[in-house]
């Protein structure tokens, strides 16, 4: 643009939304649902060897009013879906959801009646991240590909992406939500 | 030991010791229904026997027209570093049996659970609610002719 030439170095010009989705990135506040021992795998992507703060996201909120990303990681039996529903709800606006390992996503090795068949059947989920449980690299390269789809703006499971490989699931299996 | 305990609940109790039977050393004796509770007191206050730990205490589903259910008491003497495992069975259209709870106190939530997934009653329990499956569920999910998946609908999910 014609302005920043004549200005120099000294200013930068973009549209606000890219401003705001660039500092939303930047400080992703994770919301820790950890119901089972993928959260584990969580913690140490929060602690200093994997070190989830080079990225902004160190902050874990244990308020869901003061998070942006709800990291859903264990097995999400019926019973728990209204409390992960609830706590989803109590979010502020714009939120994002990481379905953390193949239970969440997938129900996983739980192919029984208690366990809820992905987390997708009762909230919007925007990245699936396979493994059991997830190395935290891995969760860390979702939270990068989280930042892009900030970036872009998109939120509340406009655009799913899964990282990694998850076993497609059985249509047949899952229950539906009544 | 084995032949002590077994000659005791004999002796006192007769015809309530429907069967008994060893396997690698571990005693197990059906109990007749009635008598359950009267047979754990017993074996929790003699001065000999003390069989004072509730280790367990879960359900079967045999799967048969008669005594369909049975419910299986793991006890373990403290003092005599022993234990024993007690089995009543009782049938599909009255599976209720007598609570243990006022013998050892550990037996309400294993009752519960036992209620939970089998849809055994048990009779005089202070509190016999659901433990693990949600209050308004109703069925119990390790009877034998539970799908493996459940029933689609029963446990309703938050709308989407």
């Amino acid at each position: 643009m014609g302005l920043e030439k004549a200005l120099g170095d000294a200013l930068m010009l973009t549209r606000l939304d890219d401003a705001i989705n660039w500092c939303r990135k930047n400080s992703l506040f994770p919301m820790p649902m950890g119901i089972s021992c993928c959260a584990i795998e969580m913690m140490a992507f929060a602690g200093p060897r994997f070190d989830a703060s080079r990225f902004g996201s160190e902050v874990f909120r244990f308020s869901p009013r003061q998070a942006d990303v709800m990291i859903v990681a264990g097995t999400t039996t019926y019973k728990m879906a209204r409390v992960v529903r609830k706590i989803y709800d109590q979010m502020p606006d714009p939120k994002w959801v990481i379905a953390m390992g193949a239970c969440t996503s997938s129900g996983g090795m739980y192919r029984t009646y208690s366990v809820v068949q992905g987390i997708d059947l009762f909230l919007p989920v925007d990245i699936y991240v396979a493994g059991c449980p997830p190395r935290p690299d891995n969760l860390l390269n979702a939270l990068i590909h989280l930042q892009k789809k900030v970036q872009r703006g998109e939120s509340r499971g406009s655009s799913t992406s899964i990282i990694g490989d998850l076993p497609r699931r059985e249509p047949a299996l899952m229950q539906t939500a009544v | 030991m084995n032949d002590t305990v077994l000659q005791k609940l004999q002796s006192t109790f007769g015809n309530a010791v429907i069967e008994s039977g060893e396997f690698r050393g571990e005693l197990t004796v059906v109990i007749a229904k009635d008598r359950i509770v009267d047979v754990c007191r017993f074996l929790k206050e003699d001065p000999g026997l003390r069989y004072d730990l509730l280790a367990d205490l879960c359900g079967l589903d045999m799967y048969t027209p008669v005594k369909r259910f049975g419910i299986v008491y793991n006890l373990y003497s403290l003092q005599n570093k022993h234990r024993i495992r007690l089995k009543t069975f009782v049938d599909e259209e009255d599976p209720h049996v007598a609570s243990v709870t006022t013998v050892w106190g550990t037996a309400n939530w294993h009752e519960r659970e036992t209620y939970d997934m089998f849809g055994i009653v048990f009779d005089g329990h202070p509190d016999l609610r659901r433990i693990y499956m949600p209050d308004e569920f109703d069925f119990h999910p390790l009877r034998k002719d539970f799908p493996l998946m459940g029933i689609p609908g029963s446990i309703p999910l938050p709308k989407k």
